[in-house]
């Protein structure tokens, strides 16, 4: 099913007639083997603003489509880093310290107390180790979490894609490959046909 | 009985004995000849057919008893914490046995969902999504026995370090207060894993749904999720990530529980055994839960294609290695009670054993615990869904047992014989036992009807079909072969269909 207008563009339009702005192609395939290598030649061609939509983590489509390595294990370093400080600050100071601090900061909601009791040291670091712990986790995991949705641009309802009928089965059973038509290798006569060529289904324009 | 899954052209799908091993080649975990679409189908027409009458049914009975616990907490609430029979000596009983029980139950779908996903056990995929579910629902039964056992609810807050005009602060020395850190924080990582794990899957009823309101609200809780593999890429890194973090705390949840008692000078309750004990036997606990559920949610569901019968025996193998561990646990710690000489721990476990007024108890655990699963050694018994569903029972009885044992035995003699005293429980301690069945089960048939309780994306992606070069043998190099990415190395071939 092709559906490649070909007047469908921004200068061309007049005023009476809405023409839809074009703002990508959209290849549906029913193989993974195919969507993986067309995705290599996609990769090849050398596309930048495009991607594929599957319905599971395909096993080598990174590679295939030339995805760098993400950068969300170092921030959840950094953020098991903090959760790990703060859990040593928060414990030493409700239990360990009370001195009192200067003018602006002396708020007593947060003043420390010194926490006496069994006879053990104000600062048993051994004892604080689980609730440092379970803070270090905690953190990290909101942070990988929040960070995977926010490098992911999550959530974002709305796309384009979800008004083409067929893209309903990119959650289900196929695949699909989008090339964004603001990339500067897109042709739309030429790059409709590297997406057929791989194999594809269909090919579809996507409209604003 | 089949035992081929070899050649799939002289299969009929349904006899498939996928857990019969046969060296060199992997069973398939999806059965019945599925592909995408299918998988697909059967998981959300659970969600988007309407409901069998059973369902009602099920939830009529489990909301009934969840009001009980509504009215016995609204008693204990009116009227003060001595509606329980809790005394002196025995002042943990009943809510500290039920949270124990609880958090325990919640363990296993941890393992299933971190620890088995670190493994590469693709088996996991299956019976993931309704374990994580149910360690939600069992954390949320256990946190509200400790505090509601706080006695003056009004001010649970103070467990959290909120500042406040007092410079009042918690103890951070306390065990108590590490199990306040250690569940809270155990209930809101499972939760994350729990929801990440479903976004794709929300998507998916999200795309399907009819019904404009349902397609809304999928809508909004799958956030927008358009399959992007660049989002992928950053999403099964996350889901990684999630996992190598929950597997140590899920280990140390339990720990800390145990050190609730292991830390203090109570005979019965000071030993180093206790925390690697309390794991395994939640663990075991927990895969008996999940058996529980299965087992029923498999048959009325009909999925018995993605809960195979090798899912099942995995899960029965699991419980017997873990019973063992328990086994040995308590075997242990009556041999430690007896070569360490020490007077109080002795006696206390000839009480415990033999003489003393709960003794019963110990044997009903020993039973229940230490005996019973050793059928399932037997593998024409694992292979039947009726005695596992049994031997999955009686394990849930006695691991209820085992933490009465070791909360009331211990605490109802101690040092003085002076002190010694009797505990049963009161009639609104055992409807709030019950009643937290309503409330897990109210929540856990909630689910069932309006979330996805098999997670397809992860089906999908450990199915042959999911695999580039899958119909090509002679791209599977020996590496693929060996490595547990690759599941299996026959294809059935899916119904060319246009």
């Amino acid at each position: 099913m092709e559906a490649i207008q070909p007047t469908a563009d921004h200068a061309t339009s007049s005023i009476d007639v809405i023409v839809p702005t074009v703002v990508g192609l959209c290849a549906e395939f029913d193989d993974v083997t195919a969507v993986t290598e067309t995705a290599a030649r996609v990769r090849d061609a050398g596309f930048k603003y495009w991607d594929v939509h599957s319905p599971f983590p395909i096993h080598g489509i990174d590679h295939a489509m030339g995805i760098r390595p993400t950068i969300l294990p170092v921030l959840v370093l950094m953020g098991g880093l903090t959760g790990c400080l703060f859990g040593i600050t928060m414990t030493a100071w409700i239990n360990a310290f009370e001195f009192k601090m200067p003018a602006p900061f002396n708020w007593t909601n947060l003043q420390g107390y010194q926490f006496f009791i069994s006879g053990k040291p104000l600062w048993s670091l051994p004892a604080f180790i689980p609730v440092i712990f379970e803070c270090t986790v905690l953190f990290s995991a909101l942070t990988t979490v929040f960070g995977m949705l926010l490098l992911n641009k999550l959530p974002m309802l709305y796309n384009p894609l979800f008004r083409l009928k067929n893209f309903r089965r990119a959650t289900s059973d196929r695949f699909f490959i989008v090339i964004d038509a603001g990339d500067p290798n897109f042709d739309r006569q030429k790059t409709a046909e590297l997406l057929r060529s791989g194999g594809a289904v269909s090919v579809e324009t996507v409209d604003e | 009985m089949a035992t081929i899954y070899s050649d799939p052209s002289t299969t009929i799908y349904r006899e498939i004995d996928n857990a019969v091993e046969i060296p060199g080649k992997r069973a398939p975990l999806v059965l019945g000849g599925r592909d995408f679409t299918s998988v697909t189908e059967v998981v959300t027409d659970v969600n988007l057919k309407p409901a069998p009458f059973g369902w009602y049914v099920g939830f009529g009975v489990a909301f009934s008893f969840f009001l009980l616990y509504v009215f016995c907490v609204g008693m204990l609430l009116t009227t003060g914490v001595g509606v329980w029979g809790n005394n002196q000596p025995v002042a943990w009983a009943f809510d500290i046995i039920n949270f124990v029980f609880w958090v325990g139950i919640g363990h296993a779908g941890t393992l299933i969902s971190a620890i088995l996903y670190l493994f590469r056990q693709n088996w996991r995929t299956g019976i993931n999504r309704f374990a994580e579910a149910m360690t939600i629902f069992a954390v949320v039964c256990a946190g509200l026995y400790p505090a509601l056992h706080v006695g003056r609810v009004w001010l649970a807050y103070w467990l959290f370090p909120i500042p406040n005009q007092m410079a009042m602060w918690p103890q951070a020395r306390s065990p108590l207060w590490w199990d306040v850190f250690a569940v809270s924080t155990y209930a809101t990582v499972s939760l994350l894993f729990w929801y990440v794990g479903m976004i794709p899957d929300l998507a998916t009823l999200r795309d399907r749904s009819k019904a404009r309101l349902a397609e809304f609200i999928y809508g909004i809780a799958s956030l927008g999720w358009n399959g992007s593999c660049r989002h992928w890429h950053r999403y099964e890194r996350a889901y990684l990530l999630l996992a190598a973090l929950a597997t140590p705390l899920v280990l140390s949840v339990h720990s800390v529980v145990s050190f609730d008692f292991a830390t203090s000078q109570l005979p019965g309750w000071h030993t180093t055994i206790l925390p690697p004990y309390f794991v395994a036997g939640a663990i075991f606990g927990g895969f008996a839960m999940v058996l529980v559920l299965a087992i029923p949610a498999r048959e009325w569901f009909g999925l018995k294609d993605i809960i195979t019968m090798r899912h099942l025996d995995n899960m029965a193998k699991i419980m017997l290695a873990t019973g063992m561990i328990v086994s040995y646990a308590y075997c242990m710690e009556l041999f430690i009670a007896w070569y360490s000489g020490a007077h109080y721990e002795q006696s206390l476990f000839k009480f415990r054993a033999l003489g003393g007024p709960y003794a019963w108890s110990f044997w009903a655990m020993m039973f229940c615990n230490a005996m019973v699963p050793q059928v399932l050694w037997v593998r024409k018994w694992r292979m039947n869904p009726w005695i596992l569903f049994l031997v999955a029972n009686i394990a849930n009885i006695g691991m209820w047992w085992e933490r009465f044992v070791i909360i009331v035995t211990s605490l109802n003699r101690d040092f003085l014989p002076s002190s010694w005293g009797l505990y049963w429980p009161t009639w609104i301690e055992v409807g709030m036992f019950a009643g937290s069945f309503g409330l897990f089960f109210t929540l856990f048939l909630l689910f069932c009807r309006f979330l996805p309780i098999v997670a397809m994306a992860e089906v999908k992606s450990i199915m042959p079909e999911a695999h580039p070069h899958h119909q090509e043998p002679h791209k599977q190099t020996h590496d693929e072969a060996a490595g547990d990415y690759r599941p299996d190395e026959h294809h059935v071939p899916k119904p060319k269909a246009h």
